[in-house]
């Protein structure tokens, strides 16, 4: 009898080790690895992972709050791995990543394409967990396990709303002066010199006999600079077709070339003289920079046109352009929104359109409601970013002292995060 | 007319005769122009100089041939001084005539490592510098915004195969390299307005510390990106190619081309207080004459 | 409609853009790659009409022996021969039937193209050109199918390293552009001699600040002081007024965009 009890409590201390194995299993906590002589280091704490915001999917931020030995003591945290697994029990196999020590964060993230290494599909959950790594290899912590997570992409980018705002904010102020523009409403553009003596030059050029020579610069079709200096060429071409005087127009665009024919083209047929239209006006030459240029210079001493008029995107080639102009005798007429370039247009040319007058000349040229509207809208922004500057300024400087604490939570609300 | 208003109509001949009397003397003369070192190139320096072996920086050689004689200078300061702390490049050139002169470059500068050197009191032994290894030239494609962005995503997308025509995957260095994650940092040599690219596309988006290396005709467009710390450091023209060769102890061709830009910068302002002179002279002659 | 079509695409795909713009969605990122690839696509058919541009135009030039015709017969021959040089490479080392090969394709084209042209204007002998230029295109490619001393290479980088396309640009382009640049200098001092006047306040104020700045390494004991005066100057009044300028334009263009957009901009259609 007593054997057998004996037998028994064998038996019950057996099947407790058995089932306290068991139970150490289970758990997914990984055991901190030892070596002789070196500690594992503190694991960290409080690690959530969660989808990425304002991306395309396919990512996970991983947050924690670093090892209490974190690059301090005798149990040096140098650095942390983070591992990812398809399930809360493991096995966590996957090393996603590994950050130096003060690290607080880690973004696994994948590119969008399916073949692509390290994919990170969306709707699928996730396990992580994060080991602190010591110089030693075989001695780190593991954390608890966080999860599931899942990743997924953003239909709206929370971090542009102050971006999103000024684009409504501006779009709402082109409808409403357009509107009133519509209704009659008279709105005030202070002249430009630059665009007021287009038509003189033009005239100048008509009763010397020289031809006009219209520069586009070095932009593509798709520089705002460009579609600009195309508004302005349709007026330089019909007032040009309506004095039957020579026009020239290099290109060094082959796309702004064909739209520019079709500009010139249209021009001579609203001035009812589709045959003195010639197509060879308006041609390509090179897109090499300085080959292009040297090509306008030769047209410029052979031809001597009367007229210069270059508006668009120039780059190192503009005093060049110029100061040729200035040899040949012609009048010159420049705007740029390449403020490098501007202050050689200013030395050389007679009349300068600086930066932003450049976009505005077609509403000058034209005083059509429509486009005068949208320029007083650009006004108005102008207006509200000089005194939002005015408030940064504040809200920097001189919040504490004047207790405007509320200017600094304005401020802050401005940070555009991408 | 006084010999005033004679010299305010000099013919511009002799403008050119004269300055280039200057360069021709200058570029034969033996001397050096000190150099001070400003805040906004040494950002640059300190930080590339501050990288351990192994790293990956991101050289894009945007520019053509016609800048190559100021920019060229900044480019081989920093890819020498990239090569000798052991860093890894990756290079594009994104100007359209550019890719040609990008590889002789890359080529000459690793020529150049054949020889040991020494500068700032260490020495550099000789090495052999490989394809693939501890470079890699992406080369050329079209539309540099687009290839920007898309280098964001992974410099596959753009660039399946090197300038070469090497699948990139069989590169060894490429294996281990995605997208700007896996970069240091990006230098971007230009003189156009890619550098507005690289902003808005590419530091604006993904993040990484962008340098620039421009003409000196930009350099005071690109202080407020500076001053917001979208761009980290700027060198600008010549100038700035001979401040990073001073820090780098590796006097070039900037520091040879100092010598003559300084002589005709005097040149340039002795032609501009000549002329201002000879204008108050005759708006003062005229008065009297008037009066 | 024919003209309504054109603003519609332009409204519904400035406006997509517009608002990918604050979409990340995966969906939006494709949709945005499959429009710039469209891009790329469209940019390199108005390569082509643009080269095609500058072939007539250089056509036209030679058949009427406009002045300096001769520099545009220089301008197709450069064409025709570097885009052949960049296509392939010499195999073998010799070179003879490598020029052959190349002045045949010249002579063959040049044949071809004035007897196309010619026709059209109803010159005499335009048949005999023609066909005389497809006897030489015949010639040339039996020499480039039969002759192994070079091959065509379009697909690999061969032609990059043939030694006559790189010669050509290195000591030819290369040398032509920085030329070209240096000339800068020479047109900066005739323009500042001849325009960089006091004449005013605000024209002496930026003449003093140009000094400073270009002075800003000479060496001598004002160069310190010259130097941190030219920080200054550059760090504050200049960051400031390019900032300004920079805003300004940055609006301009919002405004120009959002025109173009909403089709009050039409320039660009060939209607003011």
């Amino acid at each position: 009898m007593k054997n057998l009890f004996n037998m028994s409590r064998f038996k019950i201390v057996f099947t407790v080790c058995v089932l306290l194995s068991l139970y150490s299993f289970v758990n997914a906590q990984a055991p901190a690895v030892t070596t002789v002589g070196i500690t594992p280091p503190a694991p960290v704490t409080e690690l959530t992972a969660v989808d990425t915001d304002n991306d395309h999917g396919h990512s996970i931020t991983v947050k924690w709050t670093p090892s209490a030995d974190d690059g301090a003591g005798a149990n040096n945290v140098l650095g942390y791995r983070v591992m990812r697994s398809n399930s809360f029990e493991g096995p966590f196999n996957d090393t996603v990543g590994v950050v130096p020590l003060g690290s607080t964060n880690f973004e696994n993230s994948s590119s969008i394409e399916e073949g692509a290494e390290g994919f990170i599909p969306d709707n699928t959950d996730f396990y992580y967990r994060v080991d602190a790594l010591t110089g030693d290899s075989l001695v780190f912590s593991s954390s608890e396990v966080t999860g599931p997570v899942h990743s997924y992409g953003q239909w709206f980018n929370k971090g542009l709303i102050p971006v999103f705002f000024a684009v409504i904010i501006f779009t709402a102020l082109t409808v409403l002066f357009v509107s009133a523009a519509r209704k009659g409403k008279e709105l005030y553009v202070r002249p430009l010199a630059g665009i007021e003596a287009v038509d003189d030059a033009i005239g100048r050029a008509t009763e010397m006999g020289r031809p006009i020579l219209y520069v586009f610069g070095l932009g593509v079709a798709s520089d705002i600079a460009t579609i600009a200096s195309f508004t302005i060429l349709s007026r330089v071409a019909k007032r040009v077709a309506e004095y039957q005087t020579n026009l020239i127009v290099p290109c060094y665009d082959p796309i702004i070339m064909t739209v520019a024919q079709d500009i010139v083209k249209t021009a001579y047929m609203d001035a009812g003289r589709p045959n003195d239209y010639k197509e060879d006006a308006v041609f390509f030459i090179t897109q090499a920079q300085f080959a292009y240029v040297g090509a306008v210079n030769g047209i410029m001493i052979r031809e001597l046109p009367a007229t210069n008029i270059y508006m668009g995107k120039f780059y190192a080639e503009s005093l060049m352009l110029a100061e040729t102009g200035v040899v040949s005798g012609s009048i010159q007429i420049a705007g740029t929104d390449e403020i490098a370039q501007i202050p050689f247009f200013v030395v050389a040319c007679d009349y300068t359109l600086i930066g932003e007058e450049l976009f505005a000349a077609s509403a000058y040229l034209g005083r059509e409601p429509l486009l005068l509207g949208s320029l007083k809208a650009q006004d108005y922004a102008k207006a509200a970013v000089l005194v939002l500057a005015l408030l940064g300024i504040l809200a920097v400087n001189f919040s504490g002292d004047l207790g405007l604490t509320w200017l600094v939570n304005f401020k802050d609300w401005f940070k555009v995060i991408d | 007319m006084n010999w005033f208003e004679r010299f305010m109509k000099l013919d511009r001949r002799w403008i050119y005769l004269f300055l280039i009397t200057v360069c021709l003397l200058a570029y034969y003369s033996d001397f050096t122009v000190p150099t001070i070192r400003e805040k906004e190139t040494g950002a640059i320096y300190n930080f590339i100089d501050s990288l351990p072996a192994g790293e990956v920086i991101f050289v894009a050689i945007d520019y053509d041939p016609s800048s190559q004689a100021e920019l060229h200078p900044m480019t081989y300061a920093i890819i020498e001084h990239a090569f000798r702390k052991n860093l890894k490049v990756v290079f594009t050139a994104l100007s359209q005539n550019g890719p040609g002169m990008a590889d002789q470059a890359i080529h000459d500068i690793a020529d150049s490592m054949r020889v040991e050197q020494t500068y700032n009191g260490v020495s550099y032994p000789a090495r052999e510098i490989a394809n693939g290894v501890d470079y890699c030239f992406l080369g050329y494609k079209p539309y540099y915004a687009l290839v920007i962005t898309a280098m964001g995503q992974d410099f596959r997308t753009p660039f399946p195969a090197d300038y070469y025509g090497t699948p990139l995957d069989s590169l060894p260095l490429m294996k281990k390299l995605h997208n700007y994650d896996d970069i240091s940092i990006v230098v971007e040599v230009s003189s156009g307005n890619i550098s507005d690219a690289w902003i808005s596309y590419g530091q604006g988006k993904f993040g990484f510390p962008l340098a620039m290396g421009l003409t000196g005709v930009m350099t005071a467009q690109y202080y407020p990106f500076l001053q917001s710390g979208q761009v980290m450091g700027i060198m600008g023209g010549l100038l700035g190619a001979a401040q990073y060769e001073d820090m780098a102890d590796n006097p070039g061709l900037a520091k040879d081309g100092m010598r003559v830009q300084l002589p005709a910068h005097l040149v340039i302002i002795l032609f501009i207080l000549i002329g201002n002179i000879g204008h108050f002279a005759s708006r003062k002659n005229r008065k009297n004459v008037q009066s | 409609m024919r003209r309504q079509l054109p603003f519609f695409f332009v409204f519904l795909f400035g406006t997509f853009m517009v608002v990918q713009n604050f979409v990340p969605h995966e969906y939006s990122e494709r949709a945005k790659e499959f429009l710039s690839d469209w891009t790329i696509i469209i940019g390199i058919f108005a390569l082509a009409l643009g080269i095609w541009s500058l072939i007539h135009v250089s056509l036209d030039k030679i058949n009427k022996r406009k002045p300096n015709w001769e520099y545009s017969f220089v301008t197709l021959v450069g064409l025709v021969a570097m885009i052949f040089f960049g296509f392939t490479a010499n195999v073998s080392g010799s070179w003879l039937t490598y020029f052959a090969a190349l002045m045949v394709l010249l002579i063959s084209l040049w044949l071809l193209v004035q007897g196309i042209l010619g026709a059209g204007a109803g010159v005499t002998k335009a048949k005999e050109k023609f066909f005389a230029g497809i006897g030489l295109a015949a010639i040339f490619t039996f020499i480039a199918l039969y002759d192994k001393s070079w091959a065509f290479h379009f697909y690999t980088s061969e032609g990059l390293e043939n030694p006559l396309f790189k010669h050509f640009f290195s000591d030819i382009m290369v040398p032509l552009q920085a030329t070209m640049f240096a000339l800068l200098a020479f047109f900066i001092s005739s323009a500042s001699y001849r325009a960089f006047r006091a004449r005013n306040l605000l024209a002496t104020l930026l003449l003093i600040a140009a000094l400073i700045v270009m002075l800003r390494f000479t060496p001598g004991p004002w160069g310190d002081l010259i130097s941190k005066t030219s920080t200054w100057v550059m760090n504050v009044p200049n960051l400031a007024a390019q900032r300004a300028i920079v805003i300004g334009i940055g609006l301009g263009m919002v405004a120009t965009a959002l025109k173009v957009i909403l089709g009050i901009e039409r320039g660009y259609m060939g209607k003011g």
